[in-house]
């Protein structure tokens, strides 16, 4: 039976990570069950201090979709462009396959496979389903996921359930088919286009039941939502209560990415994507205890590598083909690097262990201390080690008396690209800190005399003392500084209009 | 009688495994119908299934050279909104 085999699966991947969980001081997984950390601890897509050492890739075999979204466009798949739905070059299952083994002899820290597209997986049922059974056989210990808009799910279940597949993202966007009507135009049911409202309530009720039968099958299951404003961001929140009460283990809130260029409904409709406040405060409310997914990047469905990075373009077919790749001997490397991140984790576990004493310290010297944003300048590694200039996009980390907390991540425009682009680099640096508002430091390994000055008009302190330490610790750090010399006044009336505005 | 794929289309592959005929094969540029095979999937099914998954606005014709999906039939945006937000876009 599948759910035996579920069960071996946990007891094998619980090496390392053994004590209280694998975050940083936020701890995101430490509420789980044990048997659902150990199968999302080194999953970078589901933990936040994974992501920093384990990488994921997808493969882009399912083209075809039997629905629409207002937010998606079939036509555009521009190499410039990161968002799901998007891709450069659509595989076969065997190309696929030669591609993840190439990718997984290279990059040792991969440790997860997604198909996720660049149309809807269990629309390619023999496609996606070919190609995991290839790689079940060929690399037992990479994980596989899917992704889905769930209106095929209830059909494809029990094959799911045959393939090494543990865990699966429904993207679910309502539960109300009025609001439904707003976001899907059309579906593909039962060999019919059907449009507006009822094909909306397929659809909810599709995914609804899809959802129920793969937590009834012990499969993790994760559900996506995109944030509408206007459209469907005051239901989220239901969204979140039904989908948790069916079995869901995490709801994750991602905005709406909109531009009239992509030539989506919404792009061209002029359909706003949230503010960085509104999709916190929604994500708030929506994560409860589930605060996992703030790092996730809305990959395309053809990335390769760490979250946040797509090394795609080392990995083009035509590059495949010619690699000459031993399939044992790189098995046998990526467990040997994988049990090096695991034993350096641990370590690092025990020094922040000692960071979260001296954090309790600052909370008695100073009671009730507002909490305060910091954004953070890093290439990986749980480390700030990135030059200000050199950042496409910074961490988000709130600082507050008690806990140092990831919100969230901010993409923006290279400052230093260096040549001729320079001469525009004051209306970039003027974005940068356009998108940077309701932060109050910036930690970086180093930064320019320019940015520095135009920062620290702006009510944003660089700071570039901490290079090379770990995030949290230099992030409570700075706090600490803070408090110390009276910067961060006791909560107090007004105080909260300050952290509004992020 | 035979339905017709033109340049719009995008090459998703969602008509290929929904046709009965086994009448739409991959081509370049872009995928194309067998007009002796296409039956307007008459005897199966009540519309014909490559016009009622295609994504894309006018990509398929039917007999008469006419859209089987005509603008602004998929994607509910008004053809005259597309058209003034594509201009803009080419004034930048």
């Amino acid at each position: 039976m599948e759910l035996t085999v579920l069960n071996d699966d946990k007891q094998d991947s619980s090496a390392g990570c053994s004590s209280s969980g694998c975050g940083g001081s936020a701890d995101q997984l430490s509420h789980l069950p044990e048997h659902i950390r150990a199968k999302v601890h080194n999953h970078p897509c589901y933990s936040e201090e994974a992501h920093h050492h384990y990488a994921r890739m997808h493969v882009a075999v399912a083209p075809a979709c039997n629905i629409q979204c207002h937010y998606c466009n079939r036509k555009y798949d521009c190499a410039n462009e990161s968002r799901p739905g998007v891709v450069s070059e659509l595989l076969t299952p065997d190309q696929a396959v030669k591609k993840v083994m190439a990718v997984a002899a290279n990059i040792p820290q991969m440790t997860v496979l997604g198909i996720a597209g660049p149309g809807d997986p269990l629309a390619n049922p023999e496609r996606t389903f070919e190609t995991f059974r290839q790689l079940t056989d060929k690399a037992p210990d990479i994980k596989l996921c899917v992704s889905t808009n769930g209106l095929a799910l209830p059909a494809q279940v029990e094959e799911l359930c045959k393939h090494n597949i543990d865990h699966v993202t429904i993207t679910i966007n309502c539960v109300d088919p009025e609001i439904g009507a707003q976001i899907y135009p059309w579906i593909f049911w039962n060999n019919r286009r059907i449009k507006g409202r009822k094909g909306a309530e397929i659809l909810i009720e599709q995914q609804q039941k899809g959802l129920e039968m793969l937590t009834e099958r012990g499969i993790l299951v994760k559900v996506n939502s995109v944030m509408i404003p206007g459209v469907n961001d005051t239901h989220l929140e239901e969204v979140s209560k039904v989908v948790k009460a069916k079995g869901a283990f995490l709801h994750n809130v991602m905005p709406l990415i909109a531009e009239a260029e992509h030539g989506t409904f919404f792009g061209v409709m002029g359909q706003r994507g949230p503010t960085h406040d509104e999709l916190q405060k929604l994500q708030d409310a929506c994560a409860g205890d589930m605060n996992m997914m703030r790092h996730c990047r809305q990959c395309r469905a053809d990335a390769v590598g760490m979250l946040g990075e797509d090394r795609g373009d080392e990995f083009t077919m035509d590059k495949v083909e010619t690699m000459e790749i031993d399939y044992a001997e790189a098995m046998r490397a990526r467990a040997e690097y994988q049990a090096t991140i695991e034993a350096n984790l641990e370590a690092q576990q025990k020094q922040s262990g000692e960071r979260l004493v001296a954090l309790s310290s600052i909370k008695r010297a100073k009671k009730e201390t507002r909490p305060v944003l910091m954004a953070v300048a890093t290439s990986g590694g749980g480390v700030i080690n990135q030059h200000f200039g050199h950042a496409k996009e910074f961490l988000v980390y709130e600082a507050s008396a008690t806990d140092v907390r990831f919100i969230g991540h901010r993409k923006v425009d290279l400052y230093c690209s260096g040549g001729d682009t320079c001469g525009d680099a004051e209306t970039t640096l003027e974005k940068i800190i356009a998108t940077l508002q309701g932060c109050e430091a910036v930690l970086c390994s180093k930064i320019g005399y320019e940015p520095w000055e135009m920062l620290e008009s702006a009510g944003i302190q660089p700071n570039g003392e901490h290079a090379m330490e770990a995030i949290e610790d230099a992030v409570a750090a700075v706090y600490a500084e803070m408090v110390e010399k009276g910067l961060v006044a006791p909560l107090a009336v007004g105080s909260v209009s300050l952290q509004a505005g992020a | 009688m035979a339905l017709q794929i033109v340049e719009t289309c995008v090459n998703c592959w969602a008509c290929e495994p929904v046709c009965p005929s086994k009448a739409i094969f991959e081509a370049s540029p872009h995928f194309r119908i067998d007009a002796k095979k296409c039956t307007e999937c008459e005897g199966d099914h009540a519309d014909a299934q490559c016009a009622s998954i295609c994504p894309i606005e006018g990509a398929i014709l039917d007999a008469f050279g006419e859209a089987m999906n005509p603008p602004g039939s998929l994607t509910g945006i008004p053809p005259e909104r597309m058209a003034a937000a594509m201009a803009e876009i080419q004034a930048r």
